[in-house]
């Protein structure tokens, strides 16, 4: 059996509404990316392999008890980059009321920025607060809006290709920078959307920034077919589920993390989880996305406790260095357009 | 009395300003060079680093341009990246209000500005051109004159957003699970260009919020400068054009109600320096050289001339066609609006010096601002600050990412000297280095 792949969660203080009002946090913290940062070096010293950072494009809702802010989750990604060396971090960006050529250059720079560890959580964003902020388009059914979603991870992994990797020449002799036919015009159209392209940034350092989606709903599955990493929520019938996701027949063979609410709360809590991750593996998850309900609860006890049982157990074990992708036992993808690449 | 000067750091662009055959260039997409430039900015005590934008590779005679540098991240992520490795640079990312909505730029640009602890600044730029449109999902819309009305508003709304928190909204009181004052953040509008409504989801920052820098140079471009933003980045960087610049747009302030100190102008400038003025005048020359090859000669002849130059020999004269003005020979660049003057002028340089085309170009268009010693640079740097030409200056260095490097280790002592540029930061936000109001 393969060695299971981590994920972990940062969203606000945690998972829990009221994670905030724990004594052992500042709260301040949430606003200047401190919280998430000593969350996400915590977990990278435990040898986690990925952080997502929950996002939506509407504000969270007006509730005094809650916390009442969100950072873009793709800025604080960033910020937290330089600061860490091996671990993934995967921001959720939604694609319905963004501009696709935006979205995949931010990724790309992400993807420079961390030096190869970048990728993102394809999202929707299906509510009337969402559509209102922007103003731009009524709110859509989300099968309507997730068929878009597959346009906008298609014509983002189009644009990363739009630059071959040798590109850049720098030709002293003929006074060329870059090989113009070594750039591509990617001439994408979709039904809501057309791009010219190329990108204006150079193919980044991964080839393909890991693609995730999260399904969160049914009609998300269908783009699930397009990631390369599926973060499924917990269900009864998890085999099944994994078995119907293998095959789908979208480009890959997505990576299935099974994703799971946690709290330490009560004794015996991290040797129970860590026998439901050994069951969820035997039901052929390939990861565990764990959501924490404190980070500065909870991360630690992730780091010190269930980490080592799982190591134990011989469920997880060292990474491989180098890229998130190589991480995750993926080829770096060879550019679709590239002299010699056979397609 | 004495003014202070402010300074900041542009990485290098895509255009012939910056070389890329010299040994001694680097990556232009690599995070190191960004690191290494913002380092040296920061050890120079500048105000801010500063990111140039393009949303489409530029074209000539519809083919991508290949003679310069190209390629280039996008600027709100790898400020955010920034943010982590300095502690007082400001970070000013310049964005499309064409190309982005409101709401979005309003959180992306609060979000750099928390993440730094209040360092954020927008450069507002605007386009309206169908040829980066077609990267867009709006396309290329907006006609020419309609694009500072959609930038007014779109900079009136991001405003509105990021004002609509009170200073004591943020409660943070665990004990009584008061996070924030309920109703923060409500907004709404209904504009022209967008009818928006909701709530925005960050407080104002260390610094209140993000500064507005702005760059457009015509009449409209100014009167927007001068009602609503705090730097100019100007392109009038020699002396006599500078005072004039500076005074027509302090000269607007007033009926905004605003005070002279509000909005810095900061021209953006090259220097070379050297031991001595001769040794910085070869020094220039050699930089020029490099600069602009036989075929950056043509190319550039081309942006002023509108038409298709490459049948010339760029070691012979200069075209005898008159310029064509709208052409579409040059695409995704500043074109020039005195073709006519230019070329005029031009012509005039060429006959009386002999020069060739390229000698022409080499010496016309990309003369360095400030060329000398350490002791002339800092000598004309101050003059032109303390006789009002300037409040300072962007520094674009022509090469990645070691440009600056001469400057902030010999001309920033000489300033400093004088007292008349900070030793070290007073205060933490790109407020308070510009010396502004939060």
């Amino acid at each position: 059996m393969s060695r299971l792949i981590t994920a972990i969660e940062i969203d606000g203080a945690g998972g829990d509404p009221g994670a905030w009002r724990g004594p052992e946090v500042d709260p301040g913290a949430i606003l200047t990316g401190e919280l998430a940062l000593r969350a996400v070096q915590r977990a990278e010293a435990a040898g986690i392999d990925i952080a997502t950072f929950a996002g939506t494009l509407e504000a969270p809702a007006d509730a005094a008890g809650r916390v009442g802010v969100q950072l873009d989750a793709l800025g604080l990604a960033a910020r937290i980059a330089p600061a860490t060396e091996r671990i993934g971090l995967l921001p959720t960006i939604t694609v319905t009321h963004t501009e696709p050529f935006h979205v995949q250059a931010s990724v790309a720079t992400l993807d420079y920025v961390s030096a190869g560890r970048g990728g993102w959580i394809a999202d929707v964003s299906t509510s009337a607060e969402a559509a209102a902020v922007i103003g731009r388009r009524d709110p859509a059914p989300a099968a309507d809006l997730w068929r878009e979603a597959r346009y906008v991870v298609d014509v983002s992994r189009r644009l990363w290709d739009s630059w071959d990797d040798d590109a850049i020449i720098r030709d002293a002799p003929t006074g060329r920078f870059v090989d113009r036919d070594r750039l591509h015009y990617v001439n994408f159209t979709s039904p809501t959307f057309s791009i010219k392209g190329p990108s204006i940034v150079p193919r980044p350092p991964q080839g393909h920034p890991v693609t995730a989606v999260r399904v969160s709903a049914p009609d998300a599955l269908q783009a699930a077919a397009d990631a390369e990493l599926v973060i499924l929520p917990e269900t009864t019938d998890l085999a099944e589920r994994v078995a119907a996701l293998r095959t789908t027949d979208g480009a890959t063979t997505p990576r299935v993390l099974v994703s799971v609410a946690i709290s330490f709360e009560q004794a015996g809590a991290a040797e129970q989880l860590a026998g439901s991750i050994t069951d969820w593996q035997a039901a052929g998850v390939d990861g565990v996305h764990l959501r924490p309900a404190s980070l500065e609860v909870d991360v630690p006890i992730i780091a010190d406790e269930l980490i080592p049982l799982l190591k134990a157990r011989k469920v997880v074990g060292e990474a491989r260095a180098g890229t998130l992708r190589n991480r995750l036992g993926l080829s770096r993808p060879v550019g679709r357009y590239a002299a010699g690449s056979g397609r | 009395m004495t003014k202070q000067i402010h300074l900041a750091a542009h990485f290098p662009g895509v255009n012939n300003t910056t070389v890329w055959s010299d040994p001694a260039s680097g990556s232009q997409i690599d995070f190191a060079s960004f690191k290494h430039l913002a380092a040296t900015a920061e050890r120079g005590t500048f105000d801010f680093f500063f990111l140039a934008e393009g949303l489409r590779l530029r074209e000539v005679k519809g083919k991508i341009h290949d003679l310069d540098v190209v390629g280039r991240p996008e600027s709100l992520t790898v400020l955010s990246a920034l943010a982590a490795v300095t502690t007082n640079l400001g970070l000013a990312a310049t964005v499309n209000s064409t190309f982005n909505e409101p709401y979005e730029l309003a959180k992306r640009l609060a979000t750099l500005d928390h993440l730094s602890a209040g360092r954020a600044a927008w450069n507002v730029v605007t386009s309206w051109d169908a040829f980066t449109g077609e990267n867009f999902r709006r396309g290329g819309y907006l006609d020419k004159a309609d694009r500072y009305v959609r930038a007014q508003e779109s900079l009136r709304i991001v405003r509105k957003l990021w004002d609509s928190w009170s200073a004591d909204d943020l409660v943070l009181d665990q004990a009584a699970g008061v996070f924030a004052r309920e109703g923060t953040g409500a907004f709404a509008d209904d504009g022209d260009h967008f009818t928006i409504q909701g709530r925005f989801g960050l407080p104002p920052s260390p610094q209140g919020r993000p500064v507005i820098i702005q760059a457009g140079d015509s009449d409209q471009g100014r009167e927007f400068a001068a009602s609503g933003a705090d730097v100019i980045f100007s392109r009038h960087s020699t002396f006599a054009a500078g005072q004039t610049f500076y005074k027509d747009v302090k000269d607007r302030l007033a009926k905004y109600g605003r005070t002279e100190e509000s909005l810095k102008i900061m021209p953006a400038v090259t220097v070379v320096v050297a031991d001595t003025d001769a040794e910085a005048a070869d020094k220039a020359r050699h930089v020029r050289e490099q600069q602009v090859s036989g075929q950056t000669a043509i190319v550039l002849a081309e942006l002023i001339w509108g038409r298709d130059l490459s049948a010339y020999d760029p070691d012979g004269p200069l075209p005898t066609e008159a310029p064509v003005a709208g052409s579409k020979v040059t695409q995704g660049r500043t074109g020039f609006n005195d073709q006519e003057a230019v070329v005029a002028e031009w012509r005039a340089q060429a006959a009386a010096n002999n020069w060739s085309l390229r000698e022409t170009v080499i010496n016309q268009q990309n003369r360095q601002t400030f060329i000398g010693s350490p002791e002339t640079i800092a000598t004309e740097l101050n003059r032109h600050v303390q006789e009002d030409a300037a409040d300072g200056f962007v520094l674009v260095p022509h090469l990645t990412p070691g440009g600056l490097d001469d400057f902030v280790d010999r001309v920033v002592p000489l300033l400093r000297e004088r007292g008349v540029f900070r030793s070290e930061y007073a205060g933490t936000t790109l407020r308070s280095h510009l010396g502004l109001t939060s």
